[in-house]
């Protein structure tokens, strides 16, 4: 098993016509990703890479499956795209879209909430099943991604894209994989955070660890925090920490705003701190994510 | 982006937010006509973004026209330095406003609060200090209301911050009216941050939004050109401002002198945190995003190679959707263009990584290759410092 997809996940791909997603679509469909359709209104008929294009997402819902959509149309578009996709039924939206406005991010994560969809993203990488599927940018060209991510037993979240690649590199390097990994977004306002994927790898059985990407501003590392606290694991979850050199630079990214909102700034080393009284471990390089998390598996592993 | 003081009153005063009588003068005499028009008893107030101006000396009482021209010689033309932007910012306007009658002073915001995912209207009857200390030492004063993204910021909401604050009686009408005012110009804006610190009751009992700050969300840029064009980029770090007209939209200039063009912020950020583990200082944050065009990376590294405390650069890509061969030949575009003269490191991985290392191989030129994260940023403490 995985989570979100699995090898048969079919999805559609909304701006499908757009320069960068008619190179998504070629990559996705050489990973062996189920694409069954693009969108791009006035376009109904077109092809892309083979790909069936239609005017509207419901022309694909009204016939046909449809387990989730990519979001990759320009920002002005883009909560229309959402909400497009949600009152069609569909259930995982995965929105790589960069520069959102927030008040529109938080208009479509408010509605899909109510409707009972989940929001990927935005200005997310997406989301891959290694060796299954995969959804959205992550990994780039096929044969890049099959390097970086290998099947595995480790859930990867991260804010940043970059970095949800980087941490799968290193643990597929070191012989752990990953199970699924989700690049969850970068934005201040975003679908789905740590603390809410988190029962999703909780009830996955492939997934036997969890590594995260963690760094200076947002609630979003607390919140895992405070999940895991109040509800425990079974998983050993690793962080990795950066930014801490922002530490020596106060008001450099944290604005008024957080600060006033969340009580006070979270520097790196307070989030460390939360973290740690969690019961989860921090790394301070990339290289040792996979040894800190092979530790606790091997424990776990012994009865201990 | 911010707005200045008077900006952001102008737009507030759109919304039925009343604010003191005021000028902007761009020089001393008009300082002194606005004094005269204002009835002689004034406020001089610099207007520059960053927040502590008082404290910093940027603004002054003045009790005639004279002594206003006075304060804005004084203020005019030079750079005011505040907590919040040690390096200055210029000071080519100062607002010349009516004294008020201060009574109570209160706190009114609006931003968003990231954790539940949307706006909020925050008000404290603690006001005229900074907002962020009353959070930390009382923050059963600071009162709150969501801004629901789909059905908006209602009366009764306006009326329990307004009750809250002690705004009550014959004020409660007005307060209410007004806090609805700053809800909507946040919505209609793209506010990401709006405050009215102090809001003041004056003497003779009525409201008055004594000073403003509004930030609009820079993703909202393509809906919001009027209040673009209002942006003052003398404000900004001149790098800063460069980088940006280059279309990299996240460059931060820092006191280091390792230069660093990597893809993406968090591979950024733990690019400077390895930097920092080997002993070596950054000179800057550089994303380039996805930027799949040799020009932005030219670009990008231009502005790094143009940065006097630079002694070496350090290129690190984990290309994604970023190819590394695109990378690559920006980089061997800047070295031929003599833009980058400094000892340069460069790790690449990920998409084309054989193409993007067969481009470096064949250019001739001098890299310093770094397999990995640390390695690149040992190698790159080290080239630095050997530049010494």
């Amino acid at each position: 098993m995985s989570v979100l997809i699995d090898a048969d996940s079919t999805f559609i791909i909304q701006g499908i016509t757009g320069r960068e997603a008619v190179t998504m679509t070629r990559e996705l469909l050489d990973y062996g990703s189920k694409v069954v359709g693009g969108v791009t209104p006035g376009r109904k008929g077109r092809e892309v890479h083979g790909v069936p294009v239609e005017d509207t997402v419901r022309a694909f819902t009204e016939r046909e499956r449809i387990d989730g959509a990519i979001v990759a149309v320009p920002p002005a578009f883009a909560t229309d795209a959402i909400l497009e996709a949600v009152e069609a039924g569909v259930k995982l939206i995965v929105v790589v879209t960069e520069r959102i406005p927030r008040a529109e991010v938080a208009r479509a994560v408010e509605y899909a909430a109510q409707e009972g969809a989940r929001i990927i993203g935005p200005n997310c990488l997406g989301l891959i099943a290694p060796g299954k599927s995969k959804m959205g940018g992550i990994g780039g060209a096929a044969d890049a991604t099959r390097r970086a991510f290998q099947p595995g037993v480790i859930g990867v979240m991260s804010r940043s894209g970059g970095m949800t690649t980087e941490i799968s590199n290193a643990l597929s390097e070191a012989g752990l994989g990953v199970s699924t990994a989700i690049s969850i977004g970068g934005d201040a306002i975003i679908g789905s955070t740590y603390a809410e994927l988190m029962p999703l790898f909780e009830a996955d059985e492939q997934t036997q660890g969890i590594a995260i990407y963690s760094e200076p501003g947002g609630p979003m590392e607390a919140q895992l925090a405070e999940h895991i606290a109040e509800h425990g694991s079974r998983l050993p979850v690793v962080a990795f920490m950066a930014g801490r050199f922002m530490d020596e630079m106060p008001g450099m990214r944290f604005g008024h705003a957080g600060t006033i909102v969340e009580g006070r700034a979270d520097t790196t080393a307070d989030k460390i701190a939360r973290l740690e009284a969690a019961g989860i471990a921090v790394a301070e390089r990339i290289e040792e994510i996979p040894a800190l998390l092979r530790e606790r598996l091997d424990a776990d592993g012994s009865g201990a | 982006m911010k707005l200045h003081e008077y900006q952001a009153k102008e737009l507030l005063a759109r919304y039925g937010v009343p604010t003191p009588e005021g000028r902007v003068a761009r020089t001393a005499d008009e300082a002194a006509e606005a004094a005269e028009a204002l009835g002689g008893k004034v406020v001089v107030k610099a207007q520059v973004h960053a927040g502590g101006r008082g404290r910093a000396g940027g603004i002054k009482l003045a009790d005639s026209a004279d002594e206003a021209r006075a304060a804005a010689e004084e203020l005019l033309g030079t750079r005011l330095v505040t907590f919040q932007a040690p390096q200055g910012q210029p000071i080519d306007a100062v607002l010349v406003e009516e004294q008020i009658d201060v009574a109570r002073e209160l706190y009114l915001g609006a931003v968003i609060d990231n954790a539940a995912g949307m706006p909020v209207m925050i008000a404290s009857a603690a006001g005229g200090m900074e907002i962020e200390e009353v959070a930390e030492e009382h923050p059963e004063q600071i009162h709150r209301q969501a801004i629901d993204p789909i059905t908006g910021f209602q009366g009764f909401q306006a009326r329990a911050l307004a009750f809250a604050t002690g705004l009550d009686g014959d004020l409660n009408r007005p307060a209410v009216a007004l806090i609805q005012g700053l809800a909507r110009a946040f919505r209609e804006n793209d506010g990401s941050l709006a405050e009215i610190n102090p809001l003041v009751v004056t003497g003779d009992g009525r409201l008055l939004a004594v000073d403003a700050k509004f930030s609009i969300d820079d993703d909202a840029d393509y809906r919001r050109r009027d209040l673009v064009e209002l942006r003052d980029r003398s404000q900004d770090e001149a790098l800063e401002v460069e980088a940006e007209d280059a279309g990299i939209q996240n460059y931060i200039k820092l006191d280091g002198d390792i230069g660093c063009l990597v893809n993406g912020a968090g591979l950024a950020m733990a690019t400077m945190d390895a930097i920092k583990f080997e002993g070596g200082e950054p000179a800057n944050f550089l994303d380039i995003g996805t930027a799949n065009d040799p020009e932005a990376i030219v670009a990008a590294l231009r502005i790094i190679g143009a940065d006097p405390e630079v002694k070496a650069v350090f290129v690190n890509i984990f290309g994604g959707l970023a190819r590394t061969d695109v990378i690559a030949e920006g980089v061997v575009q800047a070295h031929a263009q003599g833009l980058i003269t400094q000892p340069t490191v460069v790790r690449l991985a990920g998409t084309n990584v054989e193409d993007g290392n067969r481009i470096l191989d064949d250019s001739g030129l001098e890299l310093i290759r770094a397999d990995g994260f640390a390695d690149g940023a040992q190698k790159a403490v080290q080239a630095a410092s050997g530049a010494d």
